[in-house]
């Protein structure tokens, strides 16, 4: 069963991959141009001699860019896999379908939406290469901070439905989050980089470009892997593969 | 029945037992983190490879996707 669920989790985040890549290759592509003109244009007013290309911008765009959403896809594909195999039954959804939507959701908010509101995704020229290592690190503890604040909530959750209801107890759980989340991201210091003269509507469209790739990303791992294990567990096919393994045994 | 949603139909308990699961769950994690890794994260921040060519190849996607880039 792990074994046949990992194989569709792959394949589904190759195709994921693929259509995150469309989005990003339409709307993302052009925001990114931009953003390195605007780069080129400060290195000649600064009299800069132009940086030498290791990998020209027409391989980025494509190939890279392809590469990059496709083996995102298959790894997230893949371990979205293994963690419905263990989530699928234990958290109170029944069905395979909106097992997967609800995690893929999950996924989204917690990896990119909330972190998203403390540190965007930015484009070239924004950002400052000698703070790399601090930003890194900021970026993905304010992941595993909307993790461990999701964890919290649902345990609070769990802990007060009994007495409470399951709609009040939802809502103490929401408030838990949002609290602990604006805690953080009081907490947390400020990135600000953004270079003086850099065009304001080219960083708002890229960062609405990032969103929707990671979206399109999401969408499609949540709704193609639900729908690729819902016919991997449905009657019909455990049926089917009964007769096959009949059919073989009789040989 | 207390779930919120559900599929007409399905399964309605757990499907794999976590014994089954833990083998693929070590292998495979250990293995497509690697790969988040050298998409979001080589010479960048950390390098194992060295120089830049790993970098350059996936800038964009690295820009479009969220990760912290240069």
């Amino acid at each position: 069963m792990v074994r046949s669920l990992l194989i569709r989790g792959m394949l589904v985040g190759l195709l994921a991959g693929l259509l995150a890549f469309a989005f990003a290759f339409v709307f993302g592509e052009p925001q990114v141009q931009a953003a390195i003109d605007f780069e080129q244009l400060l290195a000649a007013k600064a009299g800069d001699p132009a940086e030498a290309e290791l990998v020209s911008r027409g391989v980025q765009r494509t190939v890279g860019l392809l590469t990059g959403t496709v083996a995102l896809g298959v790894a997230l594909g893949g371990l979205f896999a293994l963690v419905f195999a263990y989530a699928y039954g234990r958290i109170g959804v029944v069905g395979a379908r909106p097992t997967a939507a609800v995690m893929a959701l999950v996924a989204f908010a917690t990896i990119t939406l909330v972190p998203f509101t403390k540190y965007p995704a930015s484009p070239p020229t924004v950002g400052d290469p000698a703070t790399i290592d601090r930003r890194t690190l900021l970026a993905f503890a304010m992941i595993a901070i909307t993790a461990l604040a999701l964890v919290a909530a649902v345990r609070v959750r769990a802990h007060v439905a009994p007495r409470l209801g399951t709609w009040n107890a939802t809502l103490i759980a929401g408030g838990v989050f949002v609290a602990l989340i604006a805690v953080a991201q009081l907490i947390l210091p400020a990135v600000h980089e953004t270079p003086p003269g850099f065009p304001a509507d080219v960083l708002y469209r890229f960062r609405l470009a990032s969103l929707g790739v990671n979206a399109t990303l999401w969408l499609a791992i949540g709704l193609g892997f639900g729908a690729a294990a819902a016919r991997l567990l449905s009657p019909a096919h455990a049926q089917g593969c009964a007769t096959v393994l009949h059919g073989q045994d009789s040989l | 029945m207390s779930e919120v949603l559900v599929e007409r139909g399905a399964v309605a308990g757990p499907i794999v037992a976590p014994r089954e699961l833990l083998p693929y769950a070590i292998f495979a994690g250990v293995l497509l983190s690697l790969l988040v890794y050298f998409v979001g994260a080589e010479e960048g921040a950390a390098s194992l490879v060295g120089g830049s060519a790993v970098h350059e190849f996936v800038h964009d996607a690295r820009h479009l996707l969220g990760f912290p880039c240069h």
